[in-house]
C-alpha cells in the first residue's frame, strides 16, 4: 500500500472571483514508504500548492488524498493527526521562528503533540544532532543565529515531530553552495537513519539528481512526469523545454551525443561521468 | 481564508468610472454621502438608490462584489434594525408583548436605516473598487494640499497612507503563510480551546512583528538610497488631469443632490 496517494487532485485558488487560478490540475500519484523523492517544476508550477495538500493545510477543490490508504478528509477533526504524520517544512522556514531559545522552538511541535518532557528532550537533541546543530546553541536565541543555522533550527522543528513523511519546500533556497550541500547532506543522512519517506522540492536538478529515488516533475499545474531518476533524465530535452535546468554534466553529455559520442546512458552526476569517460578512454587506448 | 477579505480592494478596469479623475471621485463620493443624509423619509433614499444603481452599472463591476462589501456589516444592520423596531414608541401600534411594541413608524425607521447603510457601503465601495489605492492617496494629497500653508504635514500623511495600503496585502499573505507553517507544527489556531488558541497566537504574532520591522527597515533603506527626503520639490510620474468627463459627472451628482434636497423639503 502506498503511504501517500492522490487521486485526481485539483485545487483552485480564489474560486469564484476574477483572480481564480487552478494551481494543481487533476494530479494522481502514489508514493511508497521509505522513498526519497525530488519534486521539481519551474516557478508557479504548483509544487508548493501540491505539497500543502499532503498534510491537510489545503483542502482539495476536488479529488482525494489518501494517507496509508485512508482519505485524510474523511474525518475533519482528525486533520491535526495527519499533520503529525506528515511533516511539512515551508519555503524560508526561518521566518517562522518565534521562541526565546532554540531548544524551545524545536520543542514546539513535539509539545503540541502532547509528548512528555523526557521524550521531547530526547527528540530535540536527536534532531539537533541529525541536522548538525551543536548543543551549546540550544540555549541561544534563534534570532542571533546565522541564516543557515536558523534554517536548520526550523527544519529540526519539524523533524522533531518524527513524521512518517517529511516534506521540505526548497530547503536550500537562498543559501550559498556550502550551506546548500551541508543541509542536503544532513537531510540525506536523516533519511538514511530513519528510513522515513522524504520529499524535497527543488528548482535545481543538480541538488536532487544524485540521491532521489524518483523525481516528480510539475509543469503548469499538471503532473508532467513521475518516474525513476534515470528515466526522468532520459527525457532531458523535454525537461529543458518546460523551462527546467538539467545538471550541467547532463548538458555536456547531450552535446557529446550530438557530436557522435553516444554512451547510450543518462549521465547526471560528475562521478558517474568520470567513470564512463575513463572507461571510454582506456578502451580507446587499448585498441 | 484570510486573503478573501476585500477591504479597499481595487478591481482594475476600463469603465467610465475607472477613468474619472480620482480627485473628482472623492468629491463626488462626499456629495453622495451628503445626498444620503439630506432627508429622513424613504422617498429621499429613492433618489440615492437610483444614483447608486446607475453608478454600479457604469462601473461594470460584478454585483456580487457589492454584495460581498455589505456582508460583513449584516450583523450590525440586524442589531440596529431590531433595536429600532422594538424601541420606537411613536406611531400606530401593530404588535405588543410586555413592554415591547412594534409600530408602523418603527418599521419605517428600521427599513430606512438598513437601506441607508447599505447604500452608503455599496456606493462608497465604488470609489475603492475603481480607484487604485495609490491614486487615491495621491488625490487625497492634492485635495488637502492647501493645508500645507498651515504647516499640516500633508505629504507625510499621504506617504504613510500609501505605504500602509501597499502593505496590507503583503501582511495578509505573510500572516497566511506563518499560520500555515505553525499549523504544520500542530499549533491549534482555528480549532481547540480558547486558552490554547491564545497561546498559539504568539507563534504567529512574533514572526509577523519581526518581519514587519525587517520590511520597514528595508523600505527605509531603499527610499534613502533613492534620495527620498520628503515632498519638497518632488515631481510626479502620474499627473492628475481633469477633463470634460469629470465635470459632467460632478454636474450629474450635483443634480441628484439637488433632487434629494427638494424631495426632502417636500416630504417634511
Ligand atoms: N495564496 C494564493 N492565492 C492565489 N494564487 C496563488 C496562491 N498561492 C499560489 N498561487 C498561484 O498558484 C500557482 C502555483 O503556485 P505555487 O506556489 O504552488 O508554485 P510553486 O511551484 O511552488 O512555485 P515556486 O517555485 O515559485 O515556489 C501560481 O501561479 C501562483 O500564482
Ligand atoms: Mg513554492
Amino acid at each position: 500500500m502506498p503511504i501517500l496517494e492522490t487521486q485526481e487532485l485539483t485545487y483552485t485558488y480564489s474560486q469564484g472571483t476574477p483572480f481564480e487560478k487552478t494551481a494543481v490540475d487533476h494530479v494522481s500519484l502514489k508514493i511508497e514508504e521509505g522513498e526519497l523523492i525530488g519534486v521539481m517544476g519551474h516557478t508557479g508550477s504548483g509544487k508548493s500548492t501540491l505539497i500543502q495538500h499532503f498534510n491537510g493545510l489545503l483542502r482539495p477543490t476536488s479529488g482525494k488524498i489518501l494517507l496509508e490508504g485512508k482519505d485524510i478528509w474523511e474525518n475533519k477533526e482528525k486533520i491535526r493527526d495527519v499533520r503529525f504524520k506528515v511533516g511539512l517544512v515551508f519555503q524560508y522556514p526561518e521566518y517562522q521562528l518565534f521562541e526565546e531559545t532554540v531548544y524551545k522552538d524545536i520543542a514546539f511541535g513535539p509539545k503540541n503533540m502532547g509528548l512528555d518532557d523526557a521524550e521531547i528532550k530526547r527528540r530535540v537533541y536527536a534532531t539537533a544532532h541529525d541536522i548538525g546543530l551543536s548543543e551549546e546553541l540550544m540555549e541561544r536565541s534563534p534570532f542571533e543565529l546565522s541564516g543557515g543555522q536558523k534554517r536548520r533550527v526550523a527544519i529540526a522543528g519539524v523533524m522533531a515531530m518524527e513524521p512518517k513523511v517529511l516534506i521540505l519546500d526548497e530547503p536550500t533556497a537562498g543559501l550559498d553552495p556550502a550551506g546548500r550541500d551541508k543541509i542536503l547532506g544532513h537531510i540525506k543522512a536523516y533519511h538514511q537513519r530513519t528510513g522515513n519517506t522524504t520529499l524535497i522540492v527543488s528548482h535545481s536538478m543538480e541538488d536532487i539528481a544524485s540521491f532521489a529515488d524518483r523525481i516528480l516533475v510539475m509543469s503548469k499545474a499538471k503532473l508532467f512526469c513521475f518516474d525513476e531518476t534515470v528515466k526522468v533524465f532520459s527525457r532531458a530535452e523535454e525537461i529543458a523545454q518546460i523551462g527546467l535546468d538539467v545538471p550541467q554534466i547532463t548538458k555536456v553529455f547531450m552535446k557529446l551525443k550530438k557530436q557522435g559520442l553516444d554512451f547510450g546512458k543518462e549521465v547526471y552526476t560528475v562521478g558517474y561521468a568520470k567513470d564512463l569517460l575513463m572507461k571510454h578512454l582506456n578502451a580507446r587506448e587499448g585498441l | 481564508m484570510l486573503r478573501d477579505i476585500t477591504i479597499g480592494q481595487y478591481f482594475p478596469g476600463n469603465s467610465v468610472i475607472h477613468k474619472l479623475d480620482p480627485r473628482f471621485k472623492i468629491i463626488i463620493t462626499i456629495l453622495y454621502i451628503v445626498m444620503l443624509f439630506t432627508g429622513d423619509s424613504l422617498l429621499c433614499l429613492v433618489v440615492g438608490a437610483v444614483y447608486t444603481v446607475m453608478a454600479i452599472l457604469l462601473s461594470r463591476i460584478k454585483l456580487k462584489m457589492f454584495v460581498k462589501s455589505v456582508k460583513p456589516i449584516i450583523p450590525f444592520l440586524v442589531i440596529t434594525a431590531v433595536i429600532n423596531l422594538l424601541l420606537v414608541n411613536s406611531g400606530e401600534v401593530l404588535w405588543r408583548w410586555k413592554f415591547f411594541k412594534i409600530t408602523d413608524e418603527g418599521i419605517n425607521i428600521s427599513l430606512f436605516m438598513i437601506i441607508r447603510i447599505v447604500l452608503l457601503i455599496a456606493g462608497t465601495s465604488i470609489l475603492t473598487y475603481t480607484t487604485s489605492p495609490i491614486t487615491l492617496t495621491d488625490a487625497i494629497e492634492r485635495l488637502l494640499s492647501p493645508l500645507k500653508k498651515l504647516h499640516f504635514p500633508v505629504h507625510e500623511l499621504a506617504m504613510m497612507m500609501s505605504i500602509a495600503l501597499r502593505f496590507i496585502p503583503t501582511l495578509i499573505e505573510e500572516t497566511d503563510k506563518i499560520m500555515s507553517a505553525q499549523k504544520a507544527r500542530g499549533a491549534e489556531i482555528d480549532t481547540g480551546s480558547f486558552m490554547n488558541r491564545a497561546r498559539n497566537l504568539i507563534s504567529i504574532l512574533v514572526p509577523l512583528f519581526i518581519s514587519s520591522f525587517r520590511r520597514a527597515d528595508e523600505l527605509a533603506t531603499a527610499m534613502e538610497c533613492r534620495c527620498y527626503n520628503g515632498g519638497e520639490g518632488r515631481t510626479r510620474l502620474r499627473q492628475l488631469k481633469s477633463s470634460a468627463r469629470d465635470y459632467i459627472a460632478l454636474a450629474v451628482t450635483v443634480m441628484f443632490l439637488a433632487a434629494a434636497i427638494i424631495v426632502a423639503q417636500m416630504t417634511k
